[in-house]
């Protein structure tokens, strides 16, 4: 793909910062004794209520999904970051920061425990999080910028040596 | 090209591609710096400053072998909605309450109250006596001693009805009572059951009357039978971390403690379910009401009587024996506080035009000049606002219940004041910051649970219904239960023995006393008398 340097380095830059923030909320829930998905979950509506309560009444899988969380976000973040199977980790990113929004939706008629921090109907900012994480996977910068370059096989676009 | 120009162009753009391919590791350097930071800022701020110089003692095991070493027989005197909290405590649930339990699980998987149950450990007790007034109630007694879903192997042998105590006390084959019935027949029954060698668990509060519960003292003292008040929150894990931080002196000196009840609903104010099978041939009234001191024949005032007999003097001593003796108990455990020098109480019936001649807006004062404290003590019952204890330090505050609680059960906060003279200078150097806690205790804080109804809600905060160890969540009145079942078969001392008892009973009676006479009361600790 064809990027001009304003363009690669706008996507690089949203990259990083997507990548910093999911990394961040990783690790803050590994480093929290105390942290569990629990919470989140016995708030959940809509669709996914259900599962939610699922989740939460057996130990197993609640285990499971605070592990799939700390985790998957901390792999996620730090992949980004890094550039490495970043377009994996986008998608991965996507359908984790989705599952989110589909847990808790900002819909009318839905009231949350916690207030939310903003304002929203409809779109929140995992919505939106997740769209970027998408468009970071139709719009790779890693193979440029960062570790995945050192798995390019053949040189592409600006990696022609003579 | 040359051949050397196209080697140089090679490396070249060889350490471009290698710096292009590590442009954001720096990135991540920066992150894992801020990372480091950040962790290093948060441990010194909101940490466990106060965990580090707490002693940790662990909470007392739950299990026991005890249990195996003898059969005890057991009789329940009054098997109401207590008297049923109580014997399923022991390990025998009507099979209405099994089935319901069962059914509340399958709606609803956060719904733990069968699984809790079932889980209790076996305390090789059967139920050989039951005496209610109302024969449902005594009916439903029998059916629970009977009822093969229980913890543990079924039971050796089943109950018999009493229609009087006196009765069920005369079976030799009884080895220990429990006493749930209203207030005002406490003490004869524990006089009783202990002159007849009868081991006793009795509910709270201790006696109707101050006299009575000297009685009661002496009588137990001399008897040495085994006897337990029914204060559950000894158990609580809660409240042995609260003490374990006070005698560390953690909290600096304390002055004043604020013990609070908020309630708001009608189940709350005692203004309980009248049973539709509830009626003259049903029920004994004239020996319910024989120790009363007003007597009124049967009909609709009696059965509203018979069945919300908190709510009149007659019976009980209303907010007093119910709630403010828990919470003077559980200070009572944390502080170790005794009988105060003065008490005086205030209040009125504000809400609550039913009829009922005790208070449902309540305060109460204890002074403890020797220790240079006031304990205040202030109930509602027609609000919500969950005030929650404090006990007040000068270096620092402990919050229980109440909004401290963070949505735990029966957590408490420790925060540092501004002015602490202890914690100067980690004041100055910001190590402690009076906007977070020093110390929080959030038992089962990794563990969901269905504890729904506001009322549940209220003691749980309180650690009335449960409470943890060792992660697990375990019924307080099992365990209360099992405390007092163990002393009995090894000749100890329960939690809250005849002791503690006496603090309690003498205490609570003082601000009721202050309540009906309008004058504040002196306890005379040498003749035994309220001044």
């Amino acid at each position: 793909m064809n990027y001009s340097r304003l363009r690669l380095i706008s996507l690089t830059v949203l990259r990083i910062l997507v990548g910093w923030h999911l990394l961040y909320e990783g690790i803050s829930k590994l480093i929290n004794p105390y942290w569990s998905s629990a919470a989140f979950l016995l708030d959940s509506k809509w669709l996914l209520s259900g599962v939610a309560q699922t989740i939460v009444a057996n130990p197993t899988l609640l285990s499971i999904s605070d592990n799939v969380n700390m985790w998957g976000l901390t792999l996620v973040g730090a992949l980004l970051l890094l550039g490495l199977f970043a377009r994996y980790a986008a998608v991965a990113g996507a359908i984790l920061v989705l599952l989110y929004y589909f847990f808790a939706p900002p819909f009318f008629g839905l009231e949350y425990s916690k207030p939310a921090e903003g304002s929203y109907l409809i779109v929140n900012k995992n919505l939106i999080e997740a769209c970027v994480l998408w468009v970071l996977y139709t719009f790779p910068t890693s193979h440029i910028i960062g570790l995945d370059r050192f798995f390019q096989v053949t040189n592409k676009s600006e990696d022609i040596y003579e | 090209m040359s051949n050397k120009n196209k080697k140089l162009n090679k490396t070249s753009l060889g350490r471009r591609k290698l710096l292009k391919s590590l442009a954001t590791v720096p990135v991540f350097g920066v992150f894992l710096i801020a990372l480091w930071q950040k962790m290093r800022m948060d441990a010194l701020k909101k940490s466990n400053v106060l965990s580090n110089l707490i002693q940790e003692k662990t909470a007392p095991a739950a299990i026991s072998d005890l249990s195996n070493t003898k059969h005890l027989n057991l009789g329940i005197i009054g098997y109401g909605g207590r008297g049923h909290h109580l014997i399923r405590g022991v390990g025998f649930a009507t099979p209405d309450w099994t089935e319901k339990a069962g059914e509340n699980a399958r709606k609803n998987k956060l719904d733990k109250a069968l699984v809790t149950f079932m889980s209790q450990q076996d305390l090789n007790c059967s139920i050989v006596g039951v005496c209610d007034l109302f024969d449902v109630r005594a009916e439903e007694g029998i059916q629970a001693s009977k009822n093969e879903i229980r913890p543990g192997s079924k039971s050796i042998q089943t109950a018999t009805r009493y229609r009087h105590y006196k009765e069920l006390l005369a079976n030799d084959e009884i080895d220990a009572v429990i006493i749930a019935t209203p207030d005002h027949w406490h003490a004869r029954i524990a006089i009783d059951a202990a002159k007849a060698g009868k081991h006793v668990y009795c509910e709270k509060g201790l006696t109707r009357t101050f006299d009575e519960a000297i009685k009661v003292y002496d009588t137990i003292k001399e008897t040495g039978i085994v006897f337990q008040l029914g204060h559950q929150n000894r158990q609580v894990e809660a409240n042995e971390k609260a003490k374990q931080i006070i005698d560390q002196g953690l909290l600096g000196p304390i002055n004043l403690v604020e013990l609070t009840t908020n309630r708001n609903s009608p189940w709350g104010a005692w203004v309980w379910d009248i049973h539709p099978e509830g009626n003259a041939k049903t029920i004994d009234w004239d020996t319910f009401q024989e120790p009363a001191p007003n007597k009124i024949p049967f009909g609709e005032e009696a059965l509203k009587r018979f069945f919300r007999w908190r709510m009149w003097f007659d019976y009980g001593t209303g907010l007093s024996g119910d709630l403010f003796s828990h919470d003077f108990d559980a200070l009572n455990q944390i502080m170790e506080l005794g009988i105060p020098k003065y008490a005086s109480s205030t209040g009125g019936i504000y809400f609550y035009k039913d009829g009922r001649d005790v208070p449902d807006v309540w305060h109460a004062t204890l002074e403890y000049p020797e220790k240079d404290l006031t304990v205040l003590y202030s109930a509602t019952l027609s609000s919500n606002n969950a005030r929650g204890n404090r006990i007040m330090g000068h270096d620092a505050t402990m919050m229980m219940g109440g909004h401290a609680g963070t949505g735990s059960v029966h957590g408490f906060i420790v925060t540092a004041d501004s002015e602490s003279t202890q914690y100067k200078d980690r004041l100055e150097q910001g190590i402690i910051n009076t906007k977070y806690p020093i110390y929080t205790y959030s038992p089962g804080s990794k563990q969901i649970d269905g504890v729904t109804s506001a009322t549940s809600r209220y003691f749980a905060n309180r650690g009335l219904l449960y409470t943890y160890r060792e992660g697990k969540r375990v019924d307080s009145t099992h365990l209360h239960i099992k405390d007092w079942l163990d002393a009995i078969r090894s000749g100890g001392q329960p939690k809250c023995n005849i002791e503690m008892a006496l603090h309690e009973a003498v205490s609570c009676h003082m601000a009721t006393e202050s309540y009906l006479t309008g004058r504040r009361i002196e306890w005379d600790p040498v003749n035994r008398k309220l001044i």
